[in-house]
């Protein structure tokens, strides 16, 4: 039966979980390499996907001194790779209501002023698994430019790992969410059909048409729905 | 990783035949045409994949072997030692759930004035929801209406839908998304500020809209912080699934039993009002389909509501979303958004031929893979023996422009080029994926389902989308219904007096169980797939004897 597939392989190669070495066939993503050494996952495995951001992992491979960053679910396992995941990091939230509030440049550094303190290392940049360019949207937040950084950040899957490295303390991934939530109420612009066909409803415009589709029986709803003209 | 020489020179075929496809698409089959390939090829019409229930108020429904086995199930708790104190938190309305569902009726409960406690399994917001990439339908465009949009959704459906339920979800469409756009969702929208909208499989309109291809991540993302932005009425309790509804005895639901997967404490919660918005079933993996589902979509929500006396509708439906990932094998089964279908790309066989219209509704648009593969055996074959077809992801940059597959889908371009395939350049081969729960929890359209006290959203609820839903109506229907039920328990809760806390229904359950002679069974909800390889015995007790 299927599932989450089988290993195809019938060599193993060594990785090490949090130190421990354990054989695994070299075609298996991170994630279900740990499942196959025997270990059940409740933390550090969501969408399995991704898309959630829960199996954010660190690693490291032989004789090599630098750290890489990346997903267990999209990440096929490699020889003498050391593993950690980090499915948790303690962040920083700022309180606000999205309804109170203004999208003027002072608003990031009012409720984040840590942002102030950023250091443009790139640290978080080089740890992000979505390639996503946090150094430079950070640098845009300092700016109070709430559209770029919305717009920088959007694939942001809120991992945790860019505010894990951050020598200065930074939760960038919530300054993001913040600077697009912003964006999407304040500053894009209004779509004037949406708003135009709320209020049609809201008058009742819909109701008859809707109660003559329900009068039909199923062969007249049949042929009223094979008959529809598609937009092109 | 990348494409094995075999899988290159078909394609070359896909490549060679591009130009002349780009003027000419396959046409869209007949009414009798969809039929035929329904039920010659669909998954829901192999018999021998049902079963019938064989107890609870849906007796005789047909409906997967491997659901049929969770809902049949023995209860995790024993009613005649489990000892019900008080209740060890006290809610208005208890959510269990925290998707796209369980946050919206969460932000609706409280606006209701209700006190509001959400449970999830895993963290807030790992859902299906979050991994929803195309986008959300509301007939908004001024050549659309939702008369059109109720129209498209019951002819999806193959009319089996409920309609009062249609027509709640066509009605709210637009407030909804006038609704997320307050709170913070960036839709694609044209220069002007009119929403992007483009077609989806059985739509008569564009009317889907997106946030390129992270649609659910975006609307996830900012339901969670909204609820994050209410901690004076809304409480959030991580990896706590329910495991367990609970009475009064007399048929009223009066809040759940939870797990603690970090401690394994159980924890009693005394609700008002529950509501079940536990999303799918896709881990049960149906017919040993891989699945597009998070980890923890596993039927919990109509296994608990089916104990209190809920009714169930459109079992036997599942939706195989037609492009799962068939190559890599890492990520075999995992989504390939409608969207890219949406944008142009058709669909071709081995012999880089088109066989099907790239828009039939997601059944027949499956159905059709599976024909093309296994019956006319025109598919392309991986080397662990997966087949499938080429979605050519390139054509849409020639239609709409350079750079527009990098603009509109960046996740997909993400997830391919993690295996090294260049989707810019390269199409991308599929086969049909487990993805959706067509059926479920049977509700009305203020997400309340007969039995008192207990409410039902998303994609656990059943009716909404008849035996087929249309691509973009589920995060539609999660929002929609979410807030309807969240509303509705509200109103239904406050003022309530607490009832009594029993487990007096799984007693009725264990008797007719064991009338039917059946005293085995994994216990469900099961709460995780088991998907840990074990080479020797595992210790299941706590290592320290609890003293």
């Amino acid at each position: 039966m299927g599932g989450e597939g089988t290993a195809v392989d019938v060599d193993t190669i060594p990785v090490y979980v949090m130190g421990q070495r354990v054989e695994v066939p070299p075609s298996l993503t991170v994630l279900r390499a740990l499942e196959y050494a025997g270990y059940t996952l409740t933390r550090g495995a969501g969408c399995r996907a991704g898309f959630c951001g829960a199996c954010a992992t660190v690693y490291r491979l032989k004789g090599d001194p630098h750290l890489y960053f990346a997903l267990a679910c999209q990440t096929v396992v490699r020889p003498e790779m050391y593993l950690a995941q980090i499915p948790f990091f303690p962040s920083r939230r700022a309180d606000y209501r999205i309804e109170e509030m203004a999208a003027v440049p002072g608003t990031l550094f009012t409720l984040y002023p840590e942002l102030l303190r950023c250091l443009a290392c790139g640290t978080c940049s080089k740890a992000c698994p979505q390639g996503i360019d946090v150094r430079g949207y950070m640098a845009a937040a300092m700016r109070g430019d709430i559209a770029a950084v919305a717009d920088a950040s959007f694939d942001c899957i809120a991992c945790g790992l860019c505010s894990a490295r951050c020598p200065v303390e930074e939760t960038q991934y919530n300054v993001a969410l913040l600077a697009r939530r912003l964006y999407g109420r304040y500053m894009a612009k209004r779509s004037e059909h949406l708003a135009e066909r709320v209020r049609e409803i809201e008058s009742g415009a819909f109701r008859q048409g809707l109660a003559e589709l329900r009068a039909l029986d199923e062969a007249g709803l049949t042929s009223r729905y094979n008959a529809r003209d598609i937009e092109a | 990783m990348a494409y094995t020489p075999a899988m290159l020179e078909s394609i070359a075929r896909v490549d060679a035949s591009r130009q002349a496809r780009l003027s000419a698409t396959f046409p869209r089959m007949t009414p009798q045409e969809r039929d035929d390939v329904l039920r010659r090829f669909h998954p829901d019409y192999i018999t021998a994949a049902m079963r019938e229930i064989r107890l609870g108020g849906c007796k005789g429904d047909r409906a997967p072997l491997e659901l049929a086995e969770v809902l049949e199930a023995p209860p995790q708790l024993d009613p005649e030692t489990f000892t019900l104190q008080e209740g060890d938190l006290d809610t208005d309305v208890l959510i269990v759930g925290g998707g796209g569902a369980g946050a919206s009726a969460a932000l609706l409960a409280a606006q209701g004035g209700a006190s509001v406690l959400v449970v999830t399994k895993l963290r807030f917001g790992d859902a299906n929801t979050m991994m929803a990439q195309g986008g959300i339908q509301a007939a908004d465009q001024p050549n659309d209406s939702p008369v059109t949009h109720y129209l498209d959704v019951m002819g999806g459906g193959h009319f089996s839908n409920d309609p009062d339920l249609v027509e709640a979800l066509v009605t709210d469409a637009p407030s909804v998304i006038l609704w997320l756009e307050q709170l913070g969702v960036m839709f694609d929208k044209r220069p002007d500020g009119s929403m992007s909208t483009i077609h989806g499989g059985g739509t008569s309109r564009k009317r889907m809209h997106s946030a390129r291809d992270y649609s659910g991540a975006e609307i996830m993302r900012v339901l969670r912080d909204e609820v994050r932005s209410h901690p004076e009425s809304i409480r959030v309790l991580e990896f706590n699934p329910a495991v367990e509804l609970l009475t009064d005895g007399q048929g009223r639901v009066t809040g759940a039993v939870l797990l603690d997967l970090e401690t394994r404490e159980y924890k009693v919660v005394s609700a008002r009002a529950v509501i079940l918005t536990t999303g799918g079933g896709g881990r049960l993996h149906y017919q040993g389909f891989p699945t597009t589902n998070h980890y923890g979509a596993t039927a919990d929500g109509i296994v608990l509501a089916y104990r209190v006396g809920g009714k169930l509708a459109f079992l036997h439906t599942m939706q195989y979303h037609p492009t799962g990932v068939a190559f890599p094998e890492q990520i075999v089964g995992q989504l390939v958004t409608e969207k890219v279908r949406g944008l142009g790309a058709q669909v071709c066989n081995v012999q880089g031929e088109q066989f099907v219209f790239p828009l039939e509704t997601r059944d027949v648009e499956a159905a059709s893979f599976i024909r093309e593969c296994k019956d006319r055996k025109r598919g392309v074959e991986t080397p662990t023996g997966q087949p499938g077809v080429w979605l050519d992801s390139p054509m849409i940059n020639l239609i709409h422009g350079p750079g527009t597959i990098e603009k509109e889908l960046p996740a997909m371009v993400r997830q391919f080029k993690g295996f090294d395939i260049d989707i810019v350049r390269q199409p991308m081969l599929v086969y049909p994926t487990l993805h959706y729960q067509n059926g479920g929890i049977r509700i009305r359209p203020d997400g309340s389902t007969g039995v008192d006290g207990l409410f039902v959203a998303g994609e656990a609820a059943g009716g909404i989308h008849g035996s087929n839903r249309l691509m973009g109506n589920s995060l539609l229907d999660i929002t929609v219904f979410g807030r309807r039920a969240g509303a509705a328990a509200a109103a239904y809760a406050v003022g309530q007096e607490a009832g009594a806390l029993t487990l007096a229904h799984l007693r009725e359950w264990n008797r007719e169980r064991a009338a039917l002679g059946l005293t085995e069974g994994r216990p469900a909800p099961i709460l995780l797939p088991d998907y840990t390889r074990h080479i020797r015995a595992v210790r299941k007790e706590p290592l320290v004897p609890v003293v």
